[in-house]
């Protein structure tokens, strides 16, 4: 059953005239003009109305959207603690905030940005646009993406939730052992805390699954690995880091919890019975450092994508910058001692991380140079978003360079868990991270909205955000270098630390008054936005080929590429379509994996609440192992029991349509399996 | 030009801060820290540049920019200027290696020249242990073990003597930083650990636990005294001395109500009954200059106060509040002012 | 009839904020019961040291019996508290006769035999006053506060605080498992109990 592909031009329209498009028994092909399809594509692919509709939704725009927007709210409550850290540290022997509350604010700070903003929200961006700039309807597995939103969801108000009680986790976002173990971790603040994080790798897991089948699998017609945009490129890599990362957090959270828990009583980190403790840091960390670049990698994935079209040309280096990338995340699953440096972890080893540290700037240089070799050979057209790609350039070498610094045993034997890490670290995931996402979320704004953000307010923005943020962090190095450490709630007059962090406080302030300004950018061009067109910033991408915001099936006819990027270099009235898929079912082309030619067919699950119930299980699962080991079997049942009902098979034989080419008769369609 | 002025003021506010200071790893006062403090020189230098230049490489395009409201139409590529570009890419990454491998390089040489100090075969053997939220100091004597030292969050080191620390901890991990001196390095429970160190100038400084230990892990901080030999000898014999007898009513009172309240639970006078390892020993404790963990001033009002209520200044230690009455609590402070 | 142009995807405001409000009104009524349990208070007001006035030593009363007067302990199910009765418990040494509640010199606490009652203020008495034949007596020694923790921690060695605020293992070497972890029986033809207590 091979669909055809042939040029349609959208402005002839296929077919006669569509009088009679209420018949149901006309012949679809004949009749079909452009908008009869669009009325059939989006009766077929957009949710049902209603709260029930909106609950089962699996349209990856939709969730990727809700991800966003739970992911930025998250973001906002995260910040607001720091800025009360930020107060309590402005002046010495403040009590804004007792130590107790204190931790359970950088703990839930750190855990929160991390694993409930940075990482979901890059995935998100990703789900938005990785089906949209491959050219297909949704992602490869609908109901799973929508399962992955909920346990997002519910995670992140079981830590907010927890902190507003008083079981804030207070032991640091690495929770190390013995200081969360059974003895020294009293109450449940820790077990909230490993259970989180399971929740959150899960969901990760998920997301990551999701991309790579979809990038393998869904790709248009003729867009072969090489004809990629480099932010799928990222998306895809940054998935198989996760998949690879993310079991190594789970399975030392999951050992601290048995640890703790009284009726399961294990010894993983119990030296005195034969555990240890460094085994927790190892476990960790083998995750920690690939989740850094987890979050980094699918921001340079933004950076590639938006210098090309504020520099007016092809990315400079294009297979440089995809080998960078792949480069970056094998390198980075060997680095993790470096944040181990002041263990007894014997020295040779030391010294294996600290060359390995050091040779991951290599390929994160050589994309800092193709960026700047683009905006050298283009003709640089400053917009909002192109502010936010200059800065990051700034700010993620300056972060990069104390990263570099931070990589020598003999200086992080210095600097390690002092402020100067907390400076390199923000430089790295603010500079290197949420600025290439601010400009994203500025950049993609006319495309969510329809609108364009207003270019004033974003400079204003963007100028307080960057000041604020290096005044608040730029102080840190100095004061790292002078011995404060982190995770003090407070520290003594005579220390002479008091100027630095007042600093350092009056920039979080004005860093938050930058972020609330972006925000009110966003809210009133929401509605009173310069309407933008379909591709207001002349990008060269597919996901600019669709309607602003995107139609619930992204494309009329799913496109085929000839190049890399498509919309610069076709006329776009001429661009080659595939026709064939059916417009009254869920239907996605799949095509090969290296050459993207066409495989076949593929019927994609339609909406369903099961993800929700699935979610609520799950999510109750982890919940109740807070309490009692009882809840593995008893909700881990339940969620046995709807994956049965997700996973049934459902053969139906139904007569279709003879097409030419085809043989007559009944087909066996069978309900895909997920 | 925005950049450039942020640039310069933010190393304009960093550098006020100053490099010297008592618990600073920019005022060196070893060996150890010098080589460190130098090889960071060597990095900050060579960052600053590689910032200024990626930061001036943006400028030069940014003067041919486009100031349309529209998108501008495309630059077409040319090849001669791609393949010119490849060339200068391919050689700023080559420098880039070069550049990594030799502070790679400086980095080794830096560990190799810390490490010199293994060579020394008769190090000054300390033992520090890690406790929530304060530091036990014991210098053990081998040959003649009751003539070792017990104190807690103070050190004394002999200027110009190479001295290993034994580091463990009882409960959390700690982590054990002298800035002035040297990196820092964990205490893990399991993993009992050695690092040896050297100082080359006399003073006070500050050492602070390092790693995240719990509630009062902002104020375990440690006082590390580098004096001459002889002064250090003197010191040690003090502290070998046992707790003086008191002499006075009050101290004797003082004494009296130490033993028979809940100091005793918990701190060990040597000379006296108490002899609980819980807490810090107190045998010498006026001699100390600070209390506390290294938060308080050792002085009368304050000790009194940290007696009273000692989550007025460290909320979440250990030590409970005491309610003793006003006439006993002064002949106590009376007995451990004596205790010198 | 086909229109002109086909029909916008109207995007419904989605009153996200107020789900997520109703799903954390939710969780807060389920999780309400976690605020004491997490409790740090480094300065509480114990109950008064003269709760030993209301310990009995006998059953008999003149007139009708009504229910003992109990002071209830506060700490029993605040975590931390626990937790700091256990490192009180070792660090004051009733492990020398006690050992983790197994007992050797001094009786097993983790089962249900208790020689002078087992309500907090009797173990309060217990600790405070000492008792024949070998234990001390803490009071004066050990602070007000730091002995009802101790109080708390004993009761929970032999189950007798909630499951969810019972401290965990310690960092030891482990003989058995934690004594709240197993169910708590009683010896079979022990004759060693003076007072029956309600539990």
């Amino acid at each position: 059953m091979n669909p055809t592909t042939a040029t349609t031009s959208s402005a002839a329209g296929v077919g006669a005239t569509a009088g009679d498009a209420a018949t149901a028994t006309v012949d679809v092909r004949a009749a079909l003009t452009p908008d009869r399809a669009d009325e059939l594509l989006d009766r077929t692919w957009r949710h049902r109305p209603g709260l029930i509709g909106w609950l089962s939704t699996t349209n990856h725009k939709d969730i990727a959207l809700r991800f966003i927007v739970t992911a930025l709210a998250f973001f906002a409550i995260a910040g607001l603690l720091a800025a009360a850290m930020r107060t309590q540290l402005a002046r010495p022997g403040q009590r804004v905030l007792g130590p107790d509350l204190y931790n359970q604010f950088f703990t839930t700070h750190g855990t929160a940005m991390m694993f409930l903003f940075a990482v979901p929200i890059m995935k998100a961006i990703g789900l938005y646009f990785v089906p949209l700039m491959i050219g297909t309807r949704n992602v490869a597995f609908p109901r799973m993406n929508a399962f992955a939103y909920y346990l997002f969801l519910f995670t992140g108000l079981l830590l907010f939730g927890a902190l507003a009680l008083n079981v804030g986790a207070d032991r640091g976002w690495f929770a190390y052992p013995p200081l969360s173990g059974p003895q020294f971790g009293p109450g449940k603040r820790p077990d909230v805390w490993t259970w989180v994080i399971s929740l959150t790798e899960i969901s990760a897991l998920v997301g990551a699954v999701e991309i790579i089948t979809t990038v393998f699998k869904q790709r248009a017609v003729g867009m072969s690995l090489a004809r990629m945009p480099v932010f799928v490129w990222a998306q895809l890599i940054t998935a198989f880091m996760v998949i690879f990362a993310m079991p190594s957090v789970m399975l030392a959270s999951s050992m601290l919890s048995t640890d703790r828990m009284p009726t399961v009583n294990t010894h993983f980190f119990n030296p005195a019975e034969g555990g240890d403790v460094l085994l927790y840091q190892h476990l960790f960390w083998f995750f920690g450092h690939p989740e850094v670049y987890i979050i980094f990698i699918p921001a340079t994935g933004f950076i590639s994508d938006m210098i090309p079209v504020f520099a007016r040309r092809k990315l400079f280096g294009y297979t440089a910058v995809v080998l960078s990338l792949i480069a970056t995340a094998f390198i980075g699953f060997g680095l993790w001692v470096h944040h181990m440096f002041s263990t007894p972890v014997p020295e040779l080893g030391q010294g294996m991380f600290t060359a390995s540290s050091m040779l991951i700037a290599i390929p994160s240089g050589v994309q800092v140079f193709c960026w700047i070799a683009t905006i050298w050979l283009g003709r640089p057209w400053i917009r909002t978003p192109m502010l936010y790609v200059l800065a990051f350039i700034v700010l993620f070498v300056c972060g990069g360079l104390t990263g570099v610094m931070t990589a020598s045993v003999s200086v992080d034997l210095q600097v390690h868990d002092t402020f100067f890490v907390v400076a390199h670290l923000h430089y790295v995931l603010i500079g290197g991270a949420v600025f290439p996402l601010l400009g994203a979320l500025h950049f993609w704004f006319p495309k969510w909205t329809g609108r364009m953000p207003s270019e004033r307010i974003g400079v204003v923005a963007f100028v307080l955000v960057f000041v604020g943020f290096n005044l608040t962090f730029f102080p840190m190095h100095q004061l790292g270098l002078q011995g404060m450490t982190r995770r003090v709630y407070t520290y003594l007059p005579g220390t002479g630390w008091g100027p630095l962090n007042m600093l350092a406080t009056i920039g979080a302030y004005v860093m938050a008054l930058g972020l609330i300004v972006f925000a009110c950018n966003f809210l009133v061009s929401c509605r009173r936005g310069r309407p933008a067109g379909d591709n207001p910033w002349h990008a060269p991408t597919l996901d600019w080929a669709t309607t602003s915001p995107p139609r619930s099936y992204n494309f009329r006819f799913p496109p085929a590429v000839r190049s890399l990027y498509p919309l610069w270099s076709d006329d776009p009235a001429k661009t080659p379509v595939v026709i064939g898929l059916q417009l009254d079912r869920r239907e996605v082309l799949t095509t090969t994996v290296m050459d993207a030619r066409p495989a076949y067919r593929y019927e994609l699950a339609g909406d369903s609440l099961l993800p929700l119930f699935l979610g609520v299980t799950v999510f109750l699962t982890f919940f109740g192992l807070i309490f009692h080991p009882w809840a593995l079997p008893i909700f881990g049942g339940a969620s046995g029991v709807i994956l049965m009902v997700w996973f049934w098979r459902q053969n139906t034989v139904e007569k279709v349509h003879d097409h030419p080419g085809e043989p007559p008769g009944p087909v066996h369609r069978q309900r895909p399996r997920q | 030009m925005r950049l450039w002025g942020f640039i310069v003021i933010g190393c304009a506010a960093v550098l006020g801060g100053g490099c010297a200071g008592n618990q600073s790893a920019l005022d060196p006062a070893g060996p150890q820290s010098t080589g460190i403090r130098d090889l960071f020189w060597l990095f900050l230098g060579v960052s600053i540049v590689v910032q200024v230049l990626v930061t001036a490489a943006l400028l030069p395009p940014l003067r041919r920019r486009s100031a349309s409201a529209e998108p501008p139409p495309l630059v077409p590529e040319e090849a001669s200027r791609e393949r010119r570009t490849t060339l200068v890419v391919g050689g700023l990454v080559l420098l880039t290696t070069v550049i990594l491998a030799v502070l790679m390089v400086g980095d080794f040489l830096t560990g190799r020249a810390a490490h010199a100090t293994y060579a020394d075969p008769d190090p000054l053997k300390i033992k520090v242990v890690g406790h929530q939220w304060w530091w036990e100091v014991n210098y053990p004597n081998e040959r003649e073990p009751y003539k070792g030292v017990l104190t807690a969050n103070e050190i004394h080191i002999p200027v110009g003597r190479t001295v290993e620390f034994s580091l463990d901890s009882v409960d959390v991990i700690h982590s054990f930083w002298i800035p002035n001196l040297h990196g820092k390095k964990d205490m893990i429970p399991g993993h009992p650990t050695t690092l040896r160190l050297k100082a080359d100038r006399p003073g006070l400084y500050y050492g602070q636990c390092a790693e995240f230990c719990g509630h009062q892990h902002a104020k375990m901080r440690l006082t590390v005294v580098v004096e001459s030999q002889a002064e250090f000898d003197k010191w040690m014999e003090a502290q070998n001395r046992p707790a003086p007898t008191p002499i006075y009513a009050s101290q004797k009172r003082g004494l009296e109500v130490f033993l028979t309240s809940s100091c005793v639970m918990c701190h060990q006078i040597d000379g006296t009954p108490a002899r609980s390892r819980f807490g810090p020993v107190l045998t010498h404790l006026a001699s100390r200059p600070t209390i506390a963990g290294g938060s308080l001033a050792n002085t009368r009002g304050n000790l009194a106060g940290w007696i009273l209520d000692p989550h007025a200044v460290k909320p979440g230690v250990r030590m409970p509040q005491n309610n003793i009455p006003p006439a006993d609590l002064h002949a106590l402070l009376d007995y451990l002012e004596m205790l010198k | 009839m086909t229109p002109a142009n086909p029909p916008e995807v109207r995007r419904r405001r989605r009153p996200t904020a107020w789900n997520a409000t109703a799903v954390v009104a939710g969780a807060l009524a389920v999780l309400t019961a976690s605020c004491e349990r997490e409790e740090r208070s480094f300065r509480v007001s114990t109950p008064s040291a003269d709760a030993t006035k209301s310990v009995r030593v006998t059953d008999l009363v003149p007139g009708p019996a009504g229910p003992p007067p109990t002071t209830p302990n506060g700490y029993e199910e605040n975590a931390y508290a626990l937790a700091q009765g256990q490192t009180l418990y070792n660090a004051y040494n009733c492990n020398g006769c006690h050992a983790q509640g197994g007992g050797h010199i001094g009786p097993p606490l983790i089962d249900d035999q208790w020689r002078y009652g087992s309500r907090p203020e009797q173990v309060y008495a217990t600790l405070v006053q000492g008792r024949p034949n070998g234990m001390p007596a803490f009071g004066g020694k050990v602070p007000d506060q730091q002995l009802w923790a101790l109080v708390a921690y004993v009761r929970s060695m032999s189950g007798l605080v909630p499951l969810d605020a019972a401290p965990g293992r310690l960092d030891h070497m482990q003989g058995a498992p934690p004594p709240h972890s197993i169910p708590t029986t009683r010896p079979v033809n022990s004759r060693s109990q003076i007072i029956p207590t309600p539990g």
